[in-house]
């Protein structure tokens, strides 16, 4: 007989845990074994004893903690199927932001997946979504709700290059998650054919470096001299969230205030950061790609993280899929974390 | 659709009006005709279309989404309109809609053979994401983005639905009925993305509400030609959308059209603010004086069109027609010509405060029982053209011999003139603006707001010239109110705390405690504001959005004196008090908290205003 779901994988304080093959994924505070999705700080945190990843979310760890981040470190191979304990466990591309995975976990006949955030919308810095079929499928719901339909990422960064031309005096300020936004971006410019240097605030460089370093081309990036900001008119520069609207951008000229997020899709949250700008670009799944994914995996179960969970929960049931909300702790919205992270970063370069 | 959509949508955060207009100019240049002229109408009110009710937007969403995906979601957005844009279901975005009646609704005998139904519509649009390496699934093939995909369904063969122009929205709504505007409404939205039927809704609602007003749009177009606004403006009234003549003319192309309107809107002439040291430049005897009346700004124009019937019109000062607003006035203007004067409430000879004038504005219905309770009244200042007479030209001396002649041969109670305020030197005028109750203006005193200054000689000319007309205010209202929130500005300032709330004491249930009576964003210097930015962040208690709560106490906190030009009762203020114009006039760093204003301070100020006649039913039950 097949072993009960939750046998497989139980949630405790410090996450979901496997204890089959007594490990942690994604945990919140320090455990013995971490299996990690992605490098975006709510999932990876510093001072585990053992860490297993991809190797560029190992990178990302190491450039955001220092190299000594956890007592031991193991790559994990995309598709590759290893045993841990009891369990077999496989990482495959989740889409979300570079060296972003999924985990597959499986014993006694019944599969598991752990999807961490996912998108399944195109991205030119890190590899597609691959569809794992499995019995429960753990899935976010950061933007579950049937008004968040991200639209084409092309006709958003048009609208911001068309605003550039507009406004050739203006500087446009945009911000971006340090961690996969900020290079999505710049590399969906480089695809429009924006070929002028693209400015980064200092809380950016040594991640575009990283990205840089994986091959991901992002043309010029240089980093903003703070003496030289009020040259900027006519510039594009990417900054974290938290800085569109801090003393930090006040130097620009006239600067338009843009920022690129799924929150965006709604009126009164982008009014509420004082955005002029918003660009609908999201490195997590629509509604419909939430329900498509769910349908694709053919998982009878379906578990849900975090973000909005009624909702997606509410679909799952009324499509005949047995759904339940984790309510999880420590998992931001889109960034929050990652605000955190950027501003601890900046606050070191306060220049 | 699509660029007019773009449009909307960029300007409703845009916060700057030179920016605004930036924009507005970009779409006129770079749209054709028709469709830039149907835009203009739309943001000039010009629309002559039946509106649709936001119910019948709520009705199409509802057949078309699961109620309770709907209920979340617009408890989520907050906003009906764009709910039902980011929420419709387009082809290709089944996953909204409501169960199927087969499946029972929630989780009750659910079938394999539906769940398959399901998989295969929603696997259907395209994919980026690799193949599924089970065998037997579908698969995605298509190489496109999801976006893309979404426009065709799966079993939607049909080609993409034709996404209609702005020209075709405004047409067909102007031609169809009640009963086929649901389904028109709908295939438009089916086919508009959500931008789209973000701005679509917007349109068929009449609720634009993007921060751009009729004269900014006029504004625009002008600008397009290099032309200045006012000539757009002269000629504005004889014009109907979609204005083809009007971009031809600015655009060089074309004949200015001609003004067909025998009633039209001319530009009025407007006044600067008189400073302190402007009196020894200025001559008291080359001046007259006037009241300067607490009311609204109106120009009213008389014709007759070719048919030789009466053409009558009330335009507001920006030149919007506001004549449905007030039949009782235009029925008064029983003369030839253009006056300029300001609209009052008079009941029994005696001007109303601002607060009840505010009550005859803005209503959608002008009923019988409105117009008897708040008598609209105008009173003059000046005359403009007299038949076909042109008499800007004039000095203004001569001019005001025309107008109260022609006040005279009305002999109408709704209109009379605006008396002139004797002075023989500047003291003499400033002991009336300080007493006005005693020089003349008797109990109408509460409706005056100062004087205006007029030259005796100068001509009528469109905009605010320099050296002619001045408004010498009545000194405001100050009261020293403590700090309490600080919120973020907009554009330019949106990196300041810029927009302070502030409140004076009242008793409260647990001893004195502040309590929020206004909010400012101007009146400081640019240094200033570097200032109280810091103080804000240095003394920040809570924070709420872009708002933060600061340190307020008896014995803490920041006196700011405010200044405002007069109060009105609100259900909306905690205080039950709202401001008009409040400004910060300056900063106490000085004064301690304890010492700011109290509540009563503010009472009594009301109570001044308040002065009014009560109409009839509160009149009947005083008589008895």
């Amino acid at each position: 007989m097949a072993l009960r779901s939750t046998d497989i994988l139980t949630q405790t304080p410090q996450g979901l845990y496997c204890p089959l093959g007594d490990f942690h994924i994604d945990p919140v505070r320090p455990v013995k074994r971490a299996l990690i999705t992605h490098g975006h700080s709510d999932h990876a945190r510093a001072g585990h004893s053992s860490v297993m990843a991809t190797r560029e979310t190992l990178r990302i760890m190491g450039v955001r903690y220092g190299e000594d981040f956890a007592g031991s470190t193991q790559e994990a191979l995309l598709r590759e199927t290893v045993r841990i304990g009891d369990v077999s466990v496989r990482f495959s591309p989740a889409g979300h932001v570079l060296g972003s995975a999924q985990i597959a976990i499986e014993a006694g006949g019944t599969r598991i997946v752990v999807s961490g955030d996912y998108k399944r919308a195109e991205d030119p810095t890190c590899l597609p979504y691959e569809v794992v079929p499995c019995d429960v499928f753990i899935t976010e719901a950061t933007f579950g709700l049937p008004v968040f339909r991200h639209p084409d990422t092309r006709q958003e960064v048009k609208k911001l290059l068309d605003s550039v031309e507009l406004f050739p005096d203006r500087a446009h300020i945009v911000g971006a998650y340090a961690l996969g936004k900020a290079q999505r971006v710049m590399a969906l410019l480089r695809e429009e054919g924006y070929d002028k240097p693209i400015h980064l605030h200092g809380a950016m460089e040594r991640l575009t470096e990283l990205y840089k370093s994986e091959g991901i081309p992002l043309g010029d990036t240089p980093k903003v001299v703070a003496a030289e900001r009020s040259k900027l008119a006519g510039a594009i520069v990417i900054c974290p969230p938290s800085s569109i609207q801090d003393l930090w951008s006040r130097r620009f000229p006239d600067p338009v205030t843009c920022f690129a997020s799924g929150w965006m899709r709604v009126r009164a949250r982008a009014r509420q950061k004082g955005v002029e700008l918003p660009l609908v670009i999201s490195d997590h799944s629509d509604w419909d790609d939430l329900c498509r994914t769910i349908l694709e995996t053919g998982a009878g179960e379906v578990w849900v993280t975090h973000g909005q969970e009624d909702a997606l929960v509410h679909w799952c049931t009324t499509h005949g899929i047995r759904a339940r909300p984790l309510h999880m702790l420590g998992y931001g919205d889109e960034g929050e974390a990652e605000e955190t992270a950027a501003a601890s970063a900046e606050a070191g370069d306060a220049a | 659709m699509n660029r007019f959509a773009a449009l909307l949508d960029r300007l409703g955060y845009e916060p700057r009006r030179n920016a605004k207009l930036r924009l507005l100019v970009d779409y006129f240049r770079h749209t054709p005709d028709p469709d830039r002229g149907y835009a203009l109408a739309a943001m000039t009110g010009a629309l002559m279309f039946k509106e649709a009710k936001p119910g019948l937007i709520r009705g199409l969403v509802e057949e078309r989404t699961d109620p309770e995906l709907f209920r979340m979601s617009y408890h989520y957005v907050g906003d009906l309109a764009e709910t039902v844009a980011l929420i419709w279901p387009a082809p290709g975005h089944e996953s909204v809609a409501p169960p199927s009646p087969l499946r029972g609704g929630v989780g009750v005998g659910v079938g394999k053979q539906e769940r398959g139904a399901d998989n295969a519509v929603a696997s259907g649009p395209a994919s980026t994401s690799q193949s599924s390496p089970l065998p037997g699934r579908t698969t995605p093939t298509s190489n496109s983005s999801p976006q893309e995909g979404g426009e065709i369904g799966p079993g939607h063969n049909n080609p993409p639905p034709h996404v209609p122009t702005l020209s075709e929205v405004i047409e067909t709504l102007a031609t169809t009925g009640k009963s086929d505007l649901p389904a028109r409404i709908a295939a438009w939205m089916d086919a508009l993305d959500e931008t789209g039927r973000w701005a679509l809704i917007k349109l068929v609602t009449r609720e634009l509400r993007v921060g751009v007003s009729a004269r900014l749009a006029k504004t625009a177009v002008a600008q397009l030609g290099g032309m200045e606004p006012d000539e757009v403006e002269l000629i504005w009234h004889g014009l109907e959308a979609p204005y083809e003549d009007l971009f031809a003319w600015v655009e060089g192309r074309g004949e200015r059209p001609e003004s067909g309107n025998p009633a039209p809107f001319r530009p009025p002439m407007l006044s600067h603010p008189l400073e302190d040291e402007d009196f020894a430049k200025l001559e008291a005897s080359d001046f007259l004086a006037e009241w300067k009346w607490d009311g609204i700004r109106l120009q009213a124009a008389a014709g007759h069109g070719s048919d030789e019937r009466p053409v009558r019109r009330i335009y507001s000062r920006t030149g919007e027609d506001v004549s449905r607003a007030f039949p009782d006035l235009v029925e008064a203007l029983d003369f030839e010509g253009a006056i300029d004067g300001e609209l009052l409430i008079v009941r029994e000879g005696r001007v109303q405060s601002f607060n009840v004038l505010q009550q005859r504005l803005n209503r959608k219905a002008v009923t019988p029982k409105l117009i008897a309770e708040f008598p609209a009244h105008l009173r003059v200042y000046d005359i403009l053209f007299e038949g076909e007479e042109d008499l800007r030209p004039l000095p203004f001396a001569e001019r005001r011999k025309r107008l109260e002649a022609l006040v005279t041969r009305l002999d109408d109670p709704r209109i009379d003139l605006s008396p002139m305020v004797p002075f023989a030197s500047w003291e003499d005028l400033a002991a009336a603006r300080a007493d006005p109750a005693s020089l003349g203006a008797g109990p109408d005193a509460d409706a005056i707001e100062g004087c205006m200054i007029k030259r005796a000689s100068s001509p009528y000319l469109p905009g605010r010239p320099k050296g002619y007309w001045y408004k010498w205010k009545r000194d405001p209202y100050l009261v020293d109110a403590v700090m309490m929130y600080g919120q973020r500005g907009h554009g330019k300032r949106s990196s300041f705390y810029s927009d302070y709330t502030f409140g004076v004491w009242r008793d409260g249930p647990d001893g004195e405690e502040l309590v929020p009576v206004g909010k400012a964003y101007h009146g400081f210097t640019d240094e200033e504001l570097l200032k109280l930015d810091r103080y804000v962040r240095n003394h920040t208690v809570k924070r709420f959005g872009p708002v933060r709560e600061v340190e307020y106490g008896k014995d803490r906190g920041l006196v700011l004196e405010v200044a405002f030009e007069g109060l009105q009762r609100s259900t909306r203020h905690k205080s039950g008090v709202a401001m008009r114009f409040p400004r910060i006039s300056r900063i106490r760093w000085d004064k301690p908290a304890a010492e700011a204003d109290r509540i009563e301070t503010l009472e009594k100020i009301l109570e001044r205003g308040e002065k009014e006649i009560h109409p009839l039913k509160d009149r009947e039950a005083n008589e008895a």
